[in-house]
């Protein structure tokens, strides 16, 4: 499997740069953390340290111009191992030294990681010379390693027809060879329909799994008691959409009080990079939306300067680009904490999944009227749990429990939000 | 007498063998080579490729100055043929290039020995009263102009291209006989300069072995500048008269008769082998008189190779320089190689028809499936500049793999344009590579460019 390295998110309104070296070779080893390319815009220059470990194979050579979200290289991390030399002794991509979270996007133009101090003994595969345009490009599509076309061209030089034959050689198989063979991955059965996923579902895919295996989610609950957020809102609903234009829903309190918790126990806005934790002044409030394409967490940024109506406003711009699937990497990126709202389809409750290299998610769900006990009197309260998952590596379970107390402090009685206590 | 002893003797100073010499030098052999002319070069120095050029050049400056610059905004009057200055150049470029060679074998110590050889026995070669003896000879002795029945060549009336690049004046009327490349050469050159030309070709298209299409174009062009076509038409006799000659020409059956000045016999060209002794020498010929050859260039006698002219392909110089590479390399045990799929062929008119790889009769022949893209210089920005808006480029590619089969270039300076062309089949590049290849604007290459986004509906600029 290969793993894309594309360009992150280079700052507000930098939205390509030039690739000025390739710190590493093609078709070398490389492992997390490694400096890939040094990447330069307009604003600043940067590095882009390897997320993966793996075979580097160069897609975009130095000295192109890349733009934000452009994959530059592939770190093929099985691919590479028959590429290389048979005896090389490479890591496995599941071995002991995982993947560090190394953010995806930087705040601010990042700072050279830390390299690894000892570079373990990576064999190189085996390089392969110059590709044409047309060889450069086939290969980028259908991601594959040159080093395993048999090459016909002048000097042992790959063709766009070697490439081309290859392709159909490895397409043939599938299709004359295994006709009903139940092969989930390559055959459909009866009924089945292929549908590839989107780049976006895969980033997803990626970023879930990176999460469940490297952070130690717990997940903690507690229940809110909704009336005094709901009399609030009644009582002002209308004078808020006539003078701010938008409707005031039940987020801007959520994302107001959360980020009145996330000052209070600032560890849950933090996160760890590598031997570090990074704590933030600041506020960049993922908040999930469904869409067809799947979830998508757009990013608010800075949302701690919001007042309600802006965060109204920008959870509404932001869902209506990702319902159209205009989301850019930049609207996506650099979260620091995030709120899903799984009461929208009815959710009672669940334990919401990190989004690295976040260390903490609150899970808001229905809101439905139960019997609680207030006073010693039974009475009918609309009530909501809620979950925040955390990483527990960073964060202890008194402060995660003391955070969602204090969320849950603020939207039981509003007006603290308001003065800000 | 002892013979001189050599690594190799080539036989023949043309660009076969004078380039295998040097290369062979080059590799460390001691070499001779024998030429019975007095100068170096062979046909395509002294009385081919670059006195034709020179005529070319020179007689389509001459055409320029009286039909092109009024384009530009240049009115020029007076304009005059000297005839004698512009064979006089003719014979200065020659004679520059000639004693090039001779110079070249001078610092690369190669042998010149002037004489006609005779192969003996023993990889043994007689020249007059010296006898030289080689670990290898290489017959690089070329070929020389075929005549045709009934119209013997006379060497004053009835010509070959070699006296065609020296005649004392302009003919009123010039016949030339075969639509090939020496014979539209130099048609165009006495045309330009004033002789009322008529070019006799048996096949039915002019340039035959080339691309159909591209050679209809140049027909068209051609005719444009005065020239006229018999096709499908064979000169069966011709009788001196008092001016020049009769020629009883026949097609389809029905015989007419054309009186011209001059008639420039131009209907291919046969090894020449004279004197040599191969058939003594026990060397196999083929049925057309080619030194039989196998894969590395060797005769059916050991140690005795032919190159160019002399053995089978295309009788073009620089295949000769490429086999006579390519054959003292093996000698040498280096890995010579010649790529006959990507050998350009050009027809130096104006406009130059170029072309490498396959025709589209060539593809259709081999059963082979392609896909064609063309482009016009009409649309080509430099050469509107340039008023040279003749021709385009067309290429052929595999229809499954975009592989660049075949590229045909009519238009200004095809013959410098097919470069790229002769690189890309060289290098089995797709139409997609050359499409992504950034090529400079405004150029004339730019035409190729687009010719090869062309294959995939993707022109730019048309």
């Amino acid at each position: 499997m290969a793993f894309e390295v594309r360009i992150p998110t280079l700052g507000e309104s930098v939205t390509e740069g030039v690739i000025v070296r390739w710190a590493k070779q093609d078709g070398e080893a490389v492992k997390p953390d490694d400096i890939l390319l040094e990447l330069e815009t307009d604003k600043a220059s940067m590095e882009l340290p390897a997320e993966r470990a793996g075979v580097l194979r160069i897609v975009k050579a130095a000295g192109e111009k890349v733009a934000v979200g452009e994959l530059v290289a592939r770190i093929e991390e099985d691919g590479g191992a028959r590429a290389a030399a048979p005896a090389a002794p490479r890591q496995a991509p599941a071995a002991p030294e995982a993947p560090k979270p190394v953010p995806p996007v930087p705040a601010a133009p990042a700072a050279p990681l830390a390299r690894a101090e000892a570079e373990a003994e990576l064999v190189a595969a085996r390089a392969v010379g110059p590709l044409s345009p047309a060889v450069r490009r086939l290969l980028a599509e259908h991601d594959l390693d040159p080093t395993l076309v048999p090459a016909s061209g002048k000097g042992g030089r790959l063709t766009k027809e070697d490439v081309l034959a290859y392709l159909e050689r490895s397409a043939r198989p599938v299709r004359i060879d295994v006709p009903a063979a139940p092969q989930p991955s390559a055959a459909l059965a009866e009924g089945e329909e292929r549908v590839p996923l989107s780049p976006i579902r895969r980033r997803i895919a990626e970023r879930l799994v990176q999460a469940q295996q490297t952070a130690a989610i717990l997940t903690t609950f507690n229940e809110l008691d909704m009336s005094a957020v709901i009399a609030l809102r009644a009582e002002h609903k209308e004078r808020f959409q006539k003078q701010h234009g938008i409707g005031l829903g039940f987020m801007s309190f959520f994302a107001r009080a959360c980020i009145a918790a996330l000052r209070d126990i600032p560890v849950v806005n933090a996160e760890i990079r590598g031997d570090d934790i990074i704590y933030r002044k600041f506020v960049h409030l993922g908040v999930a939306v469904g869409t067809e394409r799947g979830l998508v967490v757009p990013v608010l940024h800075h949302a701690e300067r919001m007042s309600f109506a802006d965060i109204e406003r920008e959870i509404a711009r932001l869902a209506g680009l990702a319902r159209d699937g205009k989301l850019k990497l930049d609207d996506l990126a650099g979260g620091t904490f995030t709120i899903s709202n799984g009461g929208v389809y009815g959710s009672l409750l669940s334990t919401p999944i990190l989004n690295p290299p976040q260390s903490a998610i609150l899970g808001m769900h229905k809101i439905e009227k139960r019997p609680v006990v207030l006073a010693d009197q039974i009475v009918i309260r609309p009530m909501m749990y809620v979950a925040l998952s955390y990483d527990h590596r960073l964060v202890d379970g008194e402060q995660a429990v003391t955070f969602l107390v204090r969320v849950k402090e603020r939207l039981e009685d509003p007006e603290r939000l308001l003065l800000d206590v | 007498m002892a013979a001189e002893r050599f690594d190799l003797i080539v036989i023949g100073a043309g660009p076969g063998g004078y380039v295998a010499a040097l290369r062979a030098a080059q590799l460390g052999m001691r070499v001779a080579c024998v030429e019975k002319d007095k100068a170096l070069g062979g046909t395509c120095l002294n009385v081919g490729c670059i006195p034709s050029k020179a005529l070319l050049d020179s007689s389509e400056l001459y055409r320029q100055a009286q039909v092109g610059l009024a384009a530009h905004g240049i009115t020029a009057s007076g304009v005059a043929l000297d005839l004698p200055a512009m064979m006089a150049r003719k014979d200065k470029v020659v004679r520059g290039l000639t004693q090039g060679v001779a110079g070249l074998f001078k610092k690369n110590k190669v042998e010149w020995v002037v004489g006609t050889a005779r192969l003996e026995q023993g990889r043994r070669v007689i020249v007059g009263e010296r006898t030289l003896e080689a670990e290898h000879v290489l017959i690089a002795t070329g070929s020389e102009p075929a005549p045709l029945g009934g119209l013997p060549f006379d060497g004053e009336r009835i010509v070959s291209s070699t006296e065609a690049l020296a005649l004392a004046r302009v003919p009123e009327r010039m016949l030339v006989i075969g639509a090939g490349a020496v014979g539209l050469e130099l048609g165009s050159v006495w045309s330009r300069l004033g002789a009322k030309v008529t070019v006799v070709e048996f096949l039915d298209a002019i340039v035959p072995t080339m691309d159909r299409g591209m050679g209809a174009q140049l027909e068209r062009a051609l005719e444009k500048q005065g020239l006229a076509f018999r096709l499908e038409t064979s000169a069966t006799r011709g009788e001196r008269t008092e001016r020049g000659v009769r020629v009883t020409l026949e097609a389809k059956g029905q015989t007419s008769v054309e009186e011209a000045d001059v008639v420039l016999v131009a209907i291919g060209r046969r090894p020449y082998v004279e004197g040599l002794g191969v058939r003594e020498a026990g060397i196999a010929l083929d049925e057309r008189g080619r030194v039989r050859v196998n894969e590395r260039f060797e005769t059916s006698l050991p140690g005795v190779y032919a190159i160019g002219d002399a053995i089978p392909g295309p009788m073009l110089a620089h295949k000769a320089q490429e086999e006579g590479i390519a054959a003292v390399e093996l000698m040498a045990g280096v890995a010579g190689h010649v790529n006959y799929d990507a050998i350009p062929s050009v027809v130096y008119t104006w406009p130059e028809l170029a072309s490498v790889g396959l025709s589209e009769e060539d593809a259709a022949h081999r059963g082979r499936e392609v896909r064609v893209g063309a482009f016009p210089f009409m649309a080509n920005g430099r050469a509107r500049c340039l008023a040279e808006t003749e021709g385009g480029v067309k290429v052929l590619v595999d229809a499954n793999t975009d592989r660049i089969v075949g590229l045909h270039i009519l238009g200004p300076r095809a013959s410098d344009l097919i470069a790229e062309a002769a690189l890309a089949v060289e290098f089995a590049a797709s139409a997609e590579d050359v499409a992504r290849t950034v090529h400079a604007h405004p150029t004339l290459p730019e035409a190729v460019r687009e010719a090869a986004l062309a294959v995939a509906k993707r022109a730019l600029h048309i």
